[in-house]
């Protein structure tokens, strides 16, 4: 048959050309639309809206909503929830991602999946098994009560749920990192005569202190916000056991629209300082990641 | 201080890295484990520091100048590690990773800062890093990065040193340099060394005495000399160098290769063996005409002569690769091309004779 006709030459002008992944004007136009109203449709507005209503009413109103006795009660047990609940998971997810990353041993692999257990039950399920064990019809429920304690319905409880539905998040965001740096700073400092406790404090630890502070921040975001497990656990009595988001939950029942909003405004805030620390935060953790992966070889 | 390991095993689950090893560092010797990655060497080295712990073993035993130091931790057996990836504190100074050993000793043997300045200074200058105190690993390059791992390990006044591939994370240039220095260190200093190489130039250059490593066990332990000249085995052979590789068979103090025959008397039996014969690439000649017996027909495949010596590929008869490394005058005056048909003349050759299985 007939041979291949050779394609014309054709001169082309430089200002025209695309680089592979460079679009035409339209698509830009209409790719930047959708996302910016995607992005403020779902996220910007419902932001506005919580302060807006919170704010219809002026900021008298706000401010009493606030200050309401039941609210303070609310901060008050929410302040001391994550107060407890924080720390310990600080401790137990830098001992926990410390022995996952720098030592081999038998059931590493269950202890990982244990710690991504909260993560994938849900809340509402976090906090019955708690009712199961230590509720009035649970395993442990006739024992507390003839000895005077109670855990479901009290703070106890609140806390306990929240420590279990907060574990995973300092020791997930340790052990990639105390993985990547591995262990020979550790052996270095051994073999330099230091103890275990002198290597920890000054080696492992500074080592990894950003890493820490990020996960603390996430910790601390989930436990004042936590709601499935805590309203399981919590029994919702006004002023005693009653949380910053199921004193929102139970003023929006109630029709109090501008209380519940002013009240939901003080979460909403602390997602906002989390959300502008934790930039902050995992702009220095990725320092700390990229110094542990390079080996430069350069000249001496 | 002299170094014996003596009976030492150790396995990973399934894994055997080391089978009952037992070696002896003479003081002020600098030694080097040789071998290929998964030979045990670096196992060695890590448990005679006390970061592992061998398998127990009522015969096995560490000594440091003839005293037990096997239930010793690691922190208080004196030993300098300089590990392959540096592990400098990253979070802290040149001048404070040096001074770290000092600063975590108990109160009442701690030096003072003035002291402990002083000492830093001191390792600094001998690791020609004066200006480099305030700095952070992450602004150093690679062989500065390794020098303020050795001033780091010897701040603490060990009594050995080990090097874990201390230059394997370097460039040609700077290794080259760092191990000529390494040297010179250790003939000021007179530290009972061992270093932990896989490369055979390095070991060679560097070390008093050789160990070779293979499959957790050693092959041979001599001088460089003794080790390159006189392998022990096979494996030293091969690991040593490049080396050609001949299947042959001896008979009545001969080993017979093809149409050559070299002098074994180490077997004298008529009964036929199997044999390998190996030749150095430098321990070869090539010769345009056929003279005496000992020689092999050859086609020349290639000629490299960029280097010091001449690199030349040949192919035998039976499809053989041969590589021959001629000084560049006698490329010049053999004026070899692609294709030329050659005899190659060995000048020495060692004879192996696989121990019978059956």
């Amino acid at each position: 048959m007939s041979a291949a006709v050779a394609p014309p030459i054709t001169r082309v002008n430089p200002a025209t050309v695309r680089a592979a992944t460079d679009e035409p004007l339209g698509v830009k136009i209409l790719l930047v639309t959708v996302s910016v109203l995607f992005l403020g449709l779902f996220l910007v507005v419902p932001l506005a809206a919580v302060f807006g209503e919170g704010l219809r009413k002026g900021l008298g109103a706000y401010w009493a909503s606030v200050t309401d006795p039941a609210a303070l009660a609310a901060i008050k047990l929410t302040l001391i929830t994550a107060g407890i609940a924080v720390p310990l998971n600080l401790v137990f997810g830098v001992a926990a991602a410390w022995a996952i990353a720098k030592f081999n041993f038998r059931g590493k692999s269950v202890l990982i999946t244990l710690i991504d257990l909260p993560f994938a039950v849900s809340p509402v399920i976090s906090g019955l098994i708690y009712v199961l064990l230590f509720g009035m019809q649970g395993w442990l429920g006739p024992w507390l009560q003839s000895h005077g304690i109670q855990i479901i319905f009290a703070v106890p409880g609140i806390v306990l749920a929240t420590i279990f539905v907060t574990f995973p998040f300092v020791a997930r965001e340790l052990i990639p990192l105390m993985q990547a740096q591995g262990t020979d700073e550790e052996y270095a400092a051994l073999t330099l005569g230091a103890s275990g406790w002198q290597t920890f404090w000054r080696v492992t630890l500074p080592n990894i202190k950003w890493g820490v502070l990020y996960g603390v921040i996430l910790c601390n975001a989930r436990a004042m916000g936590e709601f499935g497990a805590v309203s399981v656990v919590s029994g919702h009595i006004r002023g005693k056991t009653n949380t910053v988001p199921l004193h929102v939950e139970i003023l929006y029942n109630e029709y109090n629209f501008v209380a519940a909003f002013a009240v939901a405004s003080l979460l909403t805030l602390l997602a906002l300082v989390t959300l502008v620390v934790k930039t902050i935060v995992e702009h220095r953790l990725q320092l700390e990641l990229k110094e542990s992966t390079q080996t430069p070889s350069g000249e001496a | 201080m002299s170094i014996e390991v003596k009976h030492i095993s150790k396995t990973f689950g399934n894994f055997t890295a080391l089978h009952d090893v037992s070696l002896r560092v003479n003081d002020g010797e600098l030694v080097a484990l040789l071998g290929p990655s998964g030979s045990g060497k670096t196992t060695l080295l890590r448990i005679i520091a006390g970061l592992e712990v061998a398998d127990p073993n009522p015969a096995s035993e560490i000594l440091f100048d003839d005293s037990s130091v096997t239930e010793r931790p690691v922190g208080q057996r004196r030993v300098g590690f300089v590990f392959q990836h540096y592990a400098l504190f990253r979070h802290m100074t040149v001048f404070e990773n040096i001074a770290f050993g000092l600063r975590v000793r108990p109160r009442a043997l701690r030096p003072s800062k003035a002291e402990i300045r002083d000492r830093v200074h001191q390792l600094l200058k001998l690791v020609q890093l004066e200006n480099f105190g305030g700095r952070y690993p992450s602004q150093l390059s690679g062989g500065q990065r390794q020098r303020v791992a050795l001033a780091r390990a010897l701040a603490v006044e060990p009594k050995v040193l080990l090097l874990d591939e201390p230059f394997g994370a370097l460039d040609a240039k700077v290794r080259q340099g760092l191990r000529d220095w390494l040297r010179k260190l250790h003939d000021e200093i007179h530290l009972t060394s061992v270093l932990v190489t896989h490369d055979q130039e390095e070991a060679l250059e560097v070390a008093d005495r050789i160990v070779v490593m293979n499959q957790g066990r050693i092959e041979q332990d001599g001088t460089p000399e003794h080790v390159f000249h006189q392998p022990a085995n096979p494996f030293v052979m091969e690991f040593l160098g490049q080396v050609n590789v001949f299947q042959g068979r001896v008979r009545r103090g001969q080993a017979l290769l093809g149409e050559m025959a070299i002098e074994y008397p180490n077997y004298e039996a008529d009964q036929e063996r199997e044999a390998m014969v190996y030749m150095r690439p430098h321990e070869l000649d090539i010769k345009r005409s056929r003279n005496g017996v000992a020689s092999l027909a050859a086609r020349v495949v290639r000629v490299n002569p960029a280097g010091s010596v001449a690199k030349v590929n040949l192919r035998a008869g039976d499809g053989q690769n041969i590589y021959v490394d001629l000084p560049l005058e006698r490329l010049q005056e053999l004026q070899l091309a692609h294709g030329d048909e050659v005899y190659v003349y060995p000048k020495n050759a060692r004879v192996f004779v696989p121990d019978y299985v059956i």
